[in-house]
């Protein structure tokens, strides 16, 4: 018996896929969410094996509740993108189902649910997160502090710094941590905005106020609420580049 | 080629021409007291293989169209065709005058101010038709660009007016596809009310204009259909002051900017949503206002347009050449878009 939830913002869409799970006995609906916010809750709270998923829904995507967890299950993806958007996430996921779809195309992805070996969708889905570029808006950062989701507006983000297997994301009201890779900020963030000045920091370059050399051939910059980011030669020369020095 | 009414033209102004110019050959040579028979006859043989010079030239530019203005070429055009007339003229009146001892005489002496006049008229039509045949050229090369620039004015209209589409209809497809299971009768209104949308968005023009109440009507298909998708979270409220409903408006307007705020409110928040749509005149403009609700914490509309509206600026642009007619403000927790539709007097 797998433990299965239906996250859509949609109740239609979501009685959809409970009805076709009626042929599948062997997967049981545990809850059925309207966003992400009781997506969340509910992966917690059960520990699904599957989650049938939308991707646009009120407030955080559902990549971005995805994010939020910290062992996602297998994941199949059931949305309205249009396919080539969806494509670029092909590998990692379970499936994915373009509405509208029929209880046959619906039995093959369950079929392939249930051919997988568990673990590795999981880790399938964890790679997703990590490597694919995904559809949606690359405008906020959505974190967790806490129980408590907080969605952080690009601007507002003053700079990035790795920390391990995490990166802080500092703001004005202190700095978040996010599983996430600093290659992956470099390129999901705006590239006129933030510059990678060195391999451990993303700077937010409307934060800059000045930039002093720094030991030999290195330069630190100086932000306005008096941060100090160190910049490497590399990233001296994109910075000059940007700001049009 | 040349239109009807260019061809006349340059034919009836040969034919003044010709008239103006043997009326004046013959006065001078009435003047130097030569017989009728030779002041006509000079006259109109002259003048009329002037005018077959003439001719000859209208057909040469007319095919062959210089493309810069070679001074040289004309020149040399016209000297040997000048040349040419007075050889054959000059032939024809010695031929035709043979007895007339004082008449020869002075054709002979008058031979170079005959050609120096003959050179002058044919340069002058020369120049003249190149001017005409280069203008025609303009104006068709002009006519084409309008063309090709209407065209692609609503191929571009059409293009932006395409872009929201397909992810409500496949949405609202799967809606339906639900619905066949659990309330038929619902389903099959949703498969009327959707045909009845893309209908609408199939037949109109781009740039055709309908009146508010049309619009409305068109706009409540939508949103009933939205309705059966999001259910009780999403609500609406329209009002339209009176007076308002025959004004005019670019057909299809209004959905796209409806749809743009129904995403912006119920992606932004996770209860209820509710859509008002204002409807009033002031001025010579009808205005419209669309309001919905978002969470300034999370979501920053952008400055000037909030997404999604570029395109409907763009739109707007393109039928009334005019940038200032959308316009978006957030108040508190709502955003409001204002659309403003100049109404012809």
């Amino acid at each position: 018996m797998s433990k299965v939830i239906i996250i859509d913002d949609e109740f239609l869409a979501r009685s959809m896929v409970k009805e076709y799970l009626k042929k599948h006995p062997q997967l049981e609906v545990v809850a059925e969410c309207g966003d992400g916010f009781e997506g969340l809750k509910a992966i917690q709270e059960h520990q699904p094996d599957l989650i049938f998923l939308d991707i646009q829904m009120p407030k955080i995507s559902g990549f971005e509740m995805l994010e939020l967890v910290e062992n996602p299950p297998a994941v199949i993806f059931a949305t309205a993108f249009d396919e080539y958007a969806i494509k670029a996430f092909e590998a990692h996921a379970i499936d994915y189902l373009l509405k509208p779809f029929d209880q046959e195309r619906f039995d093959k992805a369950v079929s392939k649910f249930l051919a997988s070996n568990l673990p590795v969708a999981a880790e399938h889905t964890k790679e997703l997160l990590n490597d694919a570029q995904l559809p949606g808006s690359n405008n906020r950062i959505v974190v967790k502090n806490g129980s408590k989701i907080k969605i952080i507006p690009v601007q507002e983000v003053l700079y990035l710094e790795a920390a391990d297997d995490f990166v802080k994301i500092f703001t004005k009201e202190g700095y978040y941590l996010k599983n996430k890779t600093m290659s992956f900020f470099e390129s999901f963030l705006p590239a006129d905005m933030f510059v990678r000045s060195h391999r451990s920091f993303i700077v937010n370059i409307q934060e800059i106020t000045r930039i002093d050399p720094y030991e030999k051939d290195g330069h630190v910059a100086i932000l306005k609420n008096g941060a100090k980011i160190n910049v490497s030669r590399n990233g001296y020369g994109k910075l000059k580049g940007v700001l049009g020095l | 080629m040349a239109s009807p009414l260019s061809a006349k033209r340059i034919i009836a102004s040969l034919i003044i021409g010709w008239v103006v110019l043997v009326c004046a050959q013959a006065l001078i040579l009435y003047d130097l007291k030569f017989p009728i028979s030779i002041v006509l006859g000079d006259s109109l043989l002259s003048i009329t293989m002037l005018l077959l010079a003439s001719l000859l030239v209208l057909n040469i530019t007319r095919y062959y169209l210089p493309t810069s203005y070679q001074y040289i070429g004309i020149i040399a055009s016209s000297s040997v065709l000048s040349l040419l007339w007075l050889l054959i003229s000059n032939t024809c009146l010695k031929i035709l005058f043979e007895e007339q001892t004082a008449y020869l005489g002075f054709l002979h002496n008058s031979l170079v101010i005959r050609y120096a006049f003959a050179f002058l008229v044919l340069t002058i039509v020369t120049i003249a038709s190149i001017l005409w045949y280069n203008w025609l050229e303009r104006k068709k090369e002009f006519k084409r660009k309008a063309d090709v620039e209407a065209l692609s004015r609503e191929a571009e209209l059409f293009k932006l007016r395409q872009q929201l589409q397909p992810h409500f209809l496949f949405n609202s497809l799967n809606s339906i596809n639900a619905l066949i299971g659990l309330d038929p009768q619902l389903a099959r209104k949703m498969v009327q009310q959707l045909s009845d949308f893309l209908r609408g968005t199939l037949k109109k023009e781009e740039s055709q204009m309908v009146t508010l109440e049309e619009e409305i009507g068109y706009l409540n298909l939508y949103l009933e259909i939205e309705k059966v998708r999001f259910g009780n979270r999403l609500q609406t409220k329209i009002d339209i002051s009176e007076g308002c409903k025959p004004a005019l408006l670019p057909t299809l307007l209004l959905q796209p900017i409806v749809e743009n705020a129904i995403k912006f409110g119920l992606y932004d928040t996770t209860g209820q949503t509710l859509i008002t749509i204002d409807c009033r005149s002031e001025g010579n403009e009808l205005i419209i206002s669309v309001k919905n609700p978002f969470d300034p914490e999370t979501s920053m509309p952008k400055k000037g347009t909030g997404f999604g509206l570029s395109s409907i600026k763009r739109r707007l642009y393109l039928l009334f050449a005019r940038n200032d007619l959308l316009s978006t403000a957030a108040h508190d927790t709502i955003f409001e878009t204002t659309v403003k539709i100049p109404q012809q007097v």
